[in-house]
């Protein structure tokens, strides 16, 4: 189809041609154009179907307000759904389509709603499909989804990349138009750090769309030639295709670039867009204002727009939207749409003129006090009816209607922190209220200054005012002469007539009919009325309908339209993708990982690697041979146990603790005594909330008379850290204590087994004897010949146990020295599943124990908690309820039947006692099967638990559906007198 | 330096540092550092400060850098700063700052704590903008300050007006790496 609606002028590149398909059929437009501007440009009106009644509908606007023309664009992977057409910049190769239509755009059978209307009004689904209610999850609101919605989903991965950043300016100008170009000039010229952001790609905003003079030039010249200025100014940073979408604290604005949208795909290593957090001292919200229809019957047609769009598109893209044109308007602004078409050669048919009397239009039939009733036309508009001033009706065949009921200002973003906007009767429309977001202030139209003078006289004006907050001097160089035609509006809202359905909000499908059926059911605050009839919600957010809506409410409420109030807006000023916001973090990078000093030669030797975490361990190493990993976790247990295993524990937190109050710093800390361990020593100490319960555990060793190493664990390492930092800027300023966190500085193994020291002593240049590190023992050693090193005497897992620690640098290094080392010893090396085997064969808590509502005394270390001390929790768990004989203790559990596997998050009940909530004894928190005693064992929390060793009781867990017989034991299944690790 | 067999690797795991050069960006890891953090001991701050200025130990001003040899540092936190010096002849760092500041200060090692990077250009802030929160270009030479890189923790120091030094955490060497290079890709 050639461009049937093209006509001359506009800022297109005529000597391009670029193609384009929409619902598979191809079309020509140029660079400059939109899809929408194209598409009008080829006679294509009809672009979507609406949200409920799956009407005809085509664009309305031409900018980023659009409410109706929304289509899938791209294809694949790319395919994006609700995309404004009237904002998608055309390119080579586009490819777009309509949505919510089955099974064509012209043909749609869902249609059937449109004739079922009166079933579809406000609130029909908080009234209707009530029973049977088992229904409503599995039939009905499946049928209403597939029913309603717009564009769908391609359900592939995004291939797309997004980026971040963040921007610091002394002033940020949104928008750039009359006031914002002005302002911008008058800041960038004085030196100030600019940063100019406008959502449109090509800079100028209305200027761009009318055909007025600023200075001698036309004002899209002007404002070309203003951009071109500002961007030879090293001090201003312009940005186009960039939404600033919100306000928030302490002058951020958030602003979406889109980087690549306007190019088939990103170039490579390119973004799609980018969000931008931008850091500004001031700004200035020159946003412009958006026009707003007038409600009538059928409204909604194919072909009925704004006539500022309708103008725009004529003007920008050399486009009319039809070629038999009428305007109905309630204001002066109405009237220049006709002048330009006219001025065009489009064949302006008529111009309805709500108000009564004044001048009439030279040339064009221009009816005052005339109002558009109706219209016709299925598919597009074809006819309009016309009740003339006296009374008389007429159909003027026409195929496209301008509508103008007068501009709000953008408000939106001065909303963003609760501002109500302010009502000014002059120009019937909501102007920035007081209390927006500090240190923005408005200009243009935006602040309600309507004439292009206006925009550029405020938006010198708000520049100055920022340059003098700023400190610095201006000089505000001459205004260029410009427009400054008065406001001459007559509010109407809605065109009294007739019982058939006129659209206030056409994305959601609200009529004047639903909000008079609000009204009706008492939903007649503005916020119940946006909620009641969805009104304002969705891709626009009700840039053109909300006005009308609470002006209708207020009519029908009786209360003037101030009294009547507004909804506010809330960021994003317009749709944001959900990929935008995710930005780099996504898929495997959706968070940094942290890898072990092990991690090259566990990776080599193929282990299996576990988040915990950022941390990645090493959860089993397997054998060749090994198919499952219970056969790798039985070999490293049973191997450890019989001779030695190795385990990189660098992941437990480390924590550098000095100072001369550092002993007395570590009392009040832990719940046990450190002040007096002995240098060279160290010690297993319990970490309190101020509320009594366990916050940590590790050990802690004394490494000098004012130096500690703490160690954590791995989960609270960060947590503790923090804490620690706390009590010593906050609680306790006046004590010596230094902290400095040393996790990731040292690599750290744990050597277990009977065979450890003499594995170690190969390695270690002192004597590591029982006599000469005893158990428990700390201190700097050297290795392999003059390494510095640290070695402390601890046991986890219950064996004869050291850990080794080396700089990290050298980590990989001593892996391999101390498999090396090992080999004749059959020593193996085990990961996280091992560790945890180990350390429930012995009963030691770990995250499982450890879930913050556990006290000492659940976990049988209550006589850990000195009383001759103060520390943090103390004075809380000497609190009754946590003090109760019959409360939870840990418990190790073991199934009669060997055979039978336990589950975690098993609860205990008494054998023959019903498996209800009040015979809940307590559960299984960790569970491993042990090779050493050849069945599964678990450790839990049991009521009373240390009363009720060697009873019978029952493991339910209706997860999994089992019910287990099992045996209640000490929680030290494993050498319960500590012989071994003390050997 | 102590005599071993051990061979140490850097914090991307190789045996020598990367130079990785992408458009006009040139990431140079540096492996040849030696870190310790020197937090006063409370009320001795004539003390250190004296010992300090002996040793010619830098003690800069909070969200300062100051560059000397033997001894650089830069401010972490009241009190405390990280010094800096040649990991050749000052592997034992701690031991070396202990010997030179008695007990004014509490001295931990730090050099394996952390991965560095040297990155230069002769515009950065393309690449730094979309990193770090840091106002690049208002800030004076000798800058140094935390901040948080793709949810790393780390610290910053602008050396040059087209050189910057990243300290991050040494176990996200790879995932720190990435996120340099995965932005330079995308503003060359």
């Amino acid at each position: 189809m050639s461009q049937v609606n093209r006509i001359s002028g506009g800022q297109i590149d005529r000597t391009q041609s670029i193609r384009f398909t929409f619902d598979g059929q191809p079309y020509a437009g140029h660079p400059g154009d939109t899809l929408a501007s194209a598409l009008l440009a080829n006679g294509v009106q009809l672009m979507g179907r609406s949200f409920k009644y799956h009407r005809p509908r085509g664009p309305l606007s031409a900018g980023s307000e659009e409410p109706n023309a929304l289509v899938e664009l791209r294809s694949g992977a790319r395919q994006e759904p609700n995309t404004r057409a009237t904002v998608a910049e055309l390119f080579d190769g586009l490819t777009a389509n309509s949505q919510n239509r089955w099974p064509s755009l012209r043909f749609d059978a869902l249609a059937i709603n449109d004739r079922l209307n009166t079933f579809f009004t406000a609130g029909f689904y908080y009234k209707t499909f009530m029973w049977p209610a088992a229904f409503w999850e599995k039939v009905y609101e499946p049928i209403i989804r597939r029913a309603a919605g717009l564009g769908s989903m391609s359900r592939l991965e995004d291939p797309d990349e997004y980026d971040k950043g963040f921007l610091h300016c002394d002033l940020l100008i949104i928008g750039a138009g009359p006031a914002g170009l002005m302002a911008a000039l008058t800041a960038g010229r004085a030196g100030a750090r600019v940063i100019l952001a406008d959502e449109d790609f090509r800079m100028g905003g209305r200027l761009n769309a009318e055909t007025y003079a600023v200075g001698d030039q036309a004002g899209a010249d002007w404002a070309a030639a203003a951009v071109a200025e500002l961007a030879s100014l090293p001090n201003v940073r312009l940005m186009n295709r960039t939404t600033v979408v919100g306000a928030f604290d302490h002058g951020i604005y958030s602003a979406v670039e889109r980087v690549s949208d306007h190019l088939p795909t990103p170039l490579p290593g390119k973004p799609r867009q980018t969000l931008w957090r931008i850091y500004s001292a001031h700004a200035i919200s020159a946003g412009g204002a958006t026009e707003r229809p007038v409600a009538f019957e059928n409204n909604d047609r194919p072909g009925i727009m704004l006539a500022g769009s309708l103008r725009a598109f004529a003007n920008r893209w050399g486009v009319a939207a039809g070629d038999r044109v009428a305007v109905f308007t309630n204001n002066d602004d109405g009237l220049r749409s006709a002048k330009d078409l006219q001025a065009k050669g489009v064949d302006v048919v008529a111009v309805i003129d709500c108000r009564e009397g004044g001048d009439l239009l030279p040339g064009i039939r221009h009816l005052r006090g005339a109002e558009v009733i109706d219209s016709g036309g299925r598919l597009g508009l074809k006819s309009i009816s016309v009740r003339q001033s006296s009374g008389k009706t007429e159909v003027i065949r026409v195929n496209a209607l301008g509508v103008s009921g007068g501009w709000n200002p953008n408000v939106n973003i001065t909303s963003h922190h609760r501002s109500r906007p302010e009502w000014r009767a002059d120009i019937a429309a909501f102007v920035p209220g007081a209390g927006g977001p500090d240190n923005l202030i408005s200009a243009g139209a935006a602040a309600g200054i309507l004439s292009t003078h206006g925009a550029l006289a405020t938006g010198q004006a708000q520049a100055l005012v920022v340059l003098e907050r700023l400190g610095r001097s201006a000089k505000p160089a001459a205004l260029p002469k410009a427009e400054d035609a008065p406001i001459a509006i007559s509010p109407l809202w809605y065109v009294h007539h007739g019982k058939g359905r006129a659209w206030i909000d056409p994305q959601n499908d609200v009529t004047i009919k639903d909000v008079k059926l609000a009204h009706q059911e008492n939903f007649s605050s503005v916020e119940h009325l946006k909620r009641y009839t969805t009104l304002g919600m969705a891709t626009d957010q009700g840039k053109t309908g909300n006005v009308i809506g609470l002006a209708v409410m207020a009519e029908l409420t009786g209360r003037s339209i101030p009294e009547t109030g507004t909804t506010i807006y809330r960021p994003p000023y317009t749709p944001v993708a959900m990929g935008t916001l995710a930005g780099r973090s996504r898929g495997k990078e959706f968070k940094p990982f942290r890898l072990t000093p092990s991690h090259k030669w566990a990776t080599e030797q193929g282990a299996v690697f576990v988040e915990v975490g950022n941390w990645l361990r090493a959860q089993w190493l397997p054998r060749e041979g090994e198919t499952h990993w219970r056969q790798s976790v039985d070999r490293e247990v049973l191997a450890t146990r019989k001779s030695v295993g190795i385990c990189d524990v660098t992941t437990l937190g480390k924590i550098d603790i000095q100072g001369t109050d550092a002993g007395a710093f570590l009392d009040r800390v832990y719940a046990n005594t450190f002040s007096t361990l002995a240098v060279g020593k160290c010690r297993y100490g319990l970490m309190l909330r101020e509320d009594g319960m366990v916050f940590d555990d590790g050990t802690t060793a004394r490494m000098g008379e004012h130096e500690f190493v703490m160690t954590t664990t791995t989960a609270n390492a960060v947590t503790v850290f923090r804490h620690l930092e706390y009590c010593r800027q906050c609680l306790w300023p006046d004590m010596d204590v230094q902290l400095i966190s040393t996790t990731e500085a040292w690599a750290q193994y744990s050597v277990a087994g009977p065979n450890a020291r003499r594995l170690l002593q190969k390695i270690v240049d002192q004597d590591i004897s029982d006599v000469a590190f005893p158990y428990m023992g700390a201190g700097n050693v050297t290795v392999c010949g003059g390494l510095r090193a640290r070695l402390f005497r601890i046991s986890f897992s219950g064996e004869l146990a050291y850990e080794i620690a080396v700089p990290t640098r050298y980590g990989d290094a001593m892996i391999r020295k101390l498999v090396e080392a090992g080999a004749e010893y059959d020593a193996v090396v085990y990961g996280t599943e091992t560790l945890g085997v180990m350390r429930i064969e012995k009963g030691h808590v770990a995250g499982n124990e450890l879930n913050g509502q556990s006290t000492a005394l659940n976990m049988g270390l209550g006589k850990m908690v000195s009383k001759k001390k103060d520390s943090i929790g103390m004075a809380m768990a000497q609190r009754e309820g946590m003090n109760n004989p019959a409360g939870y203790r840990l418990v190790g559990v073991k199934p009669v039947d060997a055979a039978n596997a336990l589950t975690a998050g098993s609860h205990f009940l008494e054998i023959g006692a019903a498996p209800i909530v009040e015979n809940d004894g307590g559960w299984l928190t960790s569970m491993v099967y042990s090779p050493h005693l050849g069945s599964h064992i678990a450790l839990g929390y049991l009521r009373g638990g240390d009363q009720k060793i060697g009873r019978r009781m029952r493991a339910v867990n209706f997860l999994n559906k089992t019910d287990i017989e099992v045996e209640i034991v000490s929680p030290h299944f494993f050498d319960p007198e500590g012989e071994r690790l003390r050997g | 330096m102590a005599k071993h067999d051990l061979n140490p690797l850097t914090a991307l795991g190789h045996d020598l540092p990367e130079v990785i050069a992408i458009g006009p960006y040139l990431i140079k890891e540096r492996f040849d550092v030696a870190l310790a953090s020197v937090a006063m001991r409370r009320g001795r701050d004539k003390d250190l400060a004296k010992a300090a200025k002996a040793a010619g130990v830098p003690l800069p001003a909070p969200a300062r850098a100051e560059i000397v040899t033997p001894y650089s540092a830069f401010w972490v936190a009241p009190e405390m700063w990280i010094v800096e010096a040649d990991f050749g002849s000052h592997e034992d760092i701690a031991g070396h700052l202990k010997l030179v500041l008695g007990d004014a200060a509490s001295i931990t090692e730090q050099t394996d704590a952390w991965v560095r990077f040297d990155i230069s250009a002769a515009d950065l802030s393309p690449l730094l903008e979309r990193l770090s929160n840091l106002d690049l270009a208002s800030l004076p030479i000798g800058y140094a300050s935390r901040t948080v890189i793709e949810h790393l923790g780390a610290y910053l120091i602008k050396r040059r007006e087209t050189e910057v030094t990243l300290y991050g955490p040494r176990a996200s060497a790879q995932s720190l790496l990435h996120a340099l290079e995965v932005t330079a890709k995308s503003v060359i």
